[in-house]
């Protein structure tokens, strides 16, 4: 490396990020953050919903369902903002070659189903009272339904490939061009069927959608769902990080035995 | 580039799948769903460009994982990335192909078709032109599902659950199109929407497709 | 417990649903992680008897 490239790297202000990208001290990094990670997840997601199911209020228009909103909102919001979290680690991946960041966007793929599945079946049992139908061809429901193929797809192509680093590049390239195609459906399917769905309960203007005696609670119940997803990411993650090493190791130990 | 087409047209003239085999498929499944919903033909006439646009698309899948497969078992791949010709050309050729002994006939055949579903007289020439324009990007988007699972020994299944997610656009636009010009309403938005697709389909992914096979010959 | 008057089930089975397929996660998080956490250690220590 020449003396330019180093000064370089020096002054590069994202450096505290990259730091993360070598596996030995994202290790050590993620060991110390993680109990203080688990802690505020805990301190946020619990009160949080403790407090939207036994002290809020009953709804006008909808009666006691209006509790469904703190487990219905936070799984979806992270269902989306998940796929974005693999979208960007794909990228990395892709640009900058930090072998962490890929593992990062497999070990999200099974949170991000999870709560893509969660999300669907609360607003199905919430959409029986509310619409007199579990299910509805409506577009935000349509899209949650193909968010949850693209998980599915991405998630098989991880599982059918032997070798880590193909199967990075080729997930990162599906996530890429997933992404692209998941939003063409998004609008494709509005323009297919105007539907039932209200429009987002959290925009700026939370008065005219949710009033403070809900929209408190559910914030923390969404500032923990998403310390949550942190929590398990890191911890997933870890588990890829040692899993590679498990197979690096075992790689080298058949060389040597050949 | 223009032998690399007659000999990929060649190849699946004479290994006979491709060419009938989809299209066979095509019919049956045209066939078999009056025998699911019923013969009324009221009903029928309604559903017919959805349903031949699901049996396009489906017909469209079956040939899919050929596209690179026998290349990458007798090793042309290898030469084809190592060839001047430079890859994203190369895929997309081979897209071509696939079109042009899968899509095309679909095409030209789905008019036929669509008498067996009752189709009324618009409705015929709206199925055509949105098939015509529709397919390329079947085309396209299997052609780069093919990519990612080129180097997998069973990618059939695999394939399927990758492609049929990202067709879900095409589909619905072009569905769309063929439903309201056969009940004589304005499909430009549709078909605009669906040309544009398949035109930044055919634009883009030739560089992904070619991207994932330079990493499955790695 | 508390009065959910008519929409009781629906309150219920979502909040179960919901709180199931989180802990489900979490219960798979944490076996994989031990697994792994196994895995790695019979690996290291086969390493060391090898260059020991």
């Amino acid at each position: 490396m020449t003396e330019t490239h180093r000064t370089k790297q020096a002054e590069d202000r994202w450096n505290w990020l990259w730091e993360w990208a070598n596996p030995v001290k994202f290790m050590s990094l993620s060991g110390k953050i993680l109990p203080w990670v688990m802690g505020l997840c805990a301190l946020t997601l619990l009160p949080g919903l403790i407090w939207g199911f036994f002290f809020t209020p009953e709804a006008v228009n909808f009666g006691s369902s209006v509790k469904i909103i703190y487990v219905h909102v936070p799984t979806a919001m992270l269902a989306i903002n998940i796929w974005v979290m693999m979208l960007v680690a794909s990228l990395i991946w892709l640009v900058r070659r930090h072998h962490v960041s890929a593992l990062a966007a497999k070990a999200a793929a099974l949170i991000g189903l999870t709560m893509t599945v969660a999300a669907l079946f609360t607003g199905a049992i919430w959409g029986e009272p509310m619409w007199g139908t579990y299910w509805a061809w409506d577009p935000r429901l349509t899209s949650f339904l193909i968010l949850f193929l693209f998980y599915l797809g991405y998630m098989a192509l991880w599982g059918a490939i032997d070798d880590p680093d193909t199967a990075a590049d080729l997930t990162s390239v599906l996530c890429l061009v997933g992404s692209v195609f998941a939003l063409l459906s998004r609008y494709a399917v509005n323009f297919w069927n105007q539907g039932l769905h209200q429009g987002a309960s959290l925009s700026l203007d939370k008065q005219e959608n949710v009033s403070d005696v809900y929209w408190q609670p559910l914030v923390l119940a969404i500032v923990g769902f998403s310390l949550l997803f942190v929590t398990l990411l890191l911890l997933r993650t870890r588990t890829e990080v040692r899993r590679r090493r498990t197979h690096a190791l075992e790689t080298r130990e058949r060389m040597a035995d050949a | 580039m223009i032998a690399l087409l007659i000999r990929d047209l060649k190849l699946a003239m004479r290994a006979g799948g491709g060419f009938g085999l989809g299209l066979a498929f095509f019919l049956i499944v045209t066939v078999l769903v009056p025998f699911g919903v019923g013969p009324e033909s009221q009903i029928l006439a309604r559903i017919a460009p959805g349903i031949l646009w699901v049996g396009a698309l489906l017909a469209c899948l079956l040939s899919l994982d050929r596209v690179f497969q026998l290349d990458h078992e007798d090793g042309t791949l290898d030469l084809l990335a190592t060839a001047p010709l430079p890859m994203e050309g190369a895929v997309a050729i081979k897209a071509l192909a696939h079109w042009l002994v899968t899509g095309l006939p679909l095409t030209l055949s789905a008019p036929i078709f669509a008498t067996l579903l009752n189709l009324q007289s618009p409705g015929h020439l709206w199925v055509f032109v949105t098939l015509l324009i529709g397919t390329p990007a079947l085309s396209m988007i299997g052609a780069f599902g093919a990519a990612l699972t080129v180097g997998l020994k069973r990618g059939g299944l695999l394939l399927s659950l990758l492609v049929l997610p990202l067709y879900i656009p095409t589909l619905i636009f072009g569905a769309e199109a063929a439903t309201r010009g056969a009940a004589g309403l304005e499909n430009a938005t549709p078909l605009a929407l669906m040309a544009g697709i398949t035109a930044g389909a055919i634009a883009l992914l030739p560089f992904a497709a070619s991207a994932a096979i330079r990493v499955n010959l790695r | 417990m508390l009065d959910l008057g008519k929409y009781a089930v629906a309150v219920y089975a979502s909040w179960a649903i919901a709180l199931g397929l989180v802990v489900l996660l979490v219960l798979i998080t944490l076996r994989q992680s031990a697994k792994a956490k196994l895995d790695l250690d019979a690996a290291e220590a086969r390493k060391a008897a090898r260059h020991g």
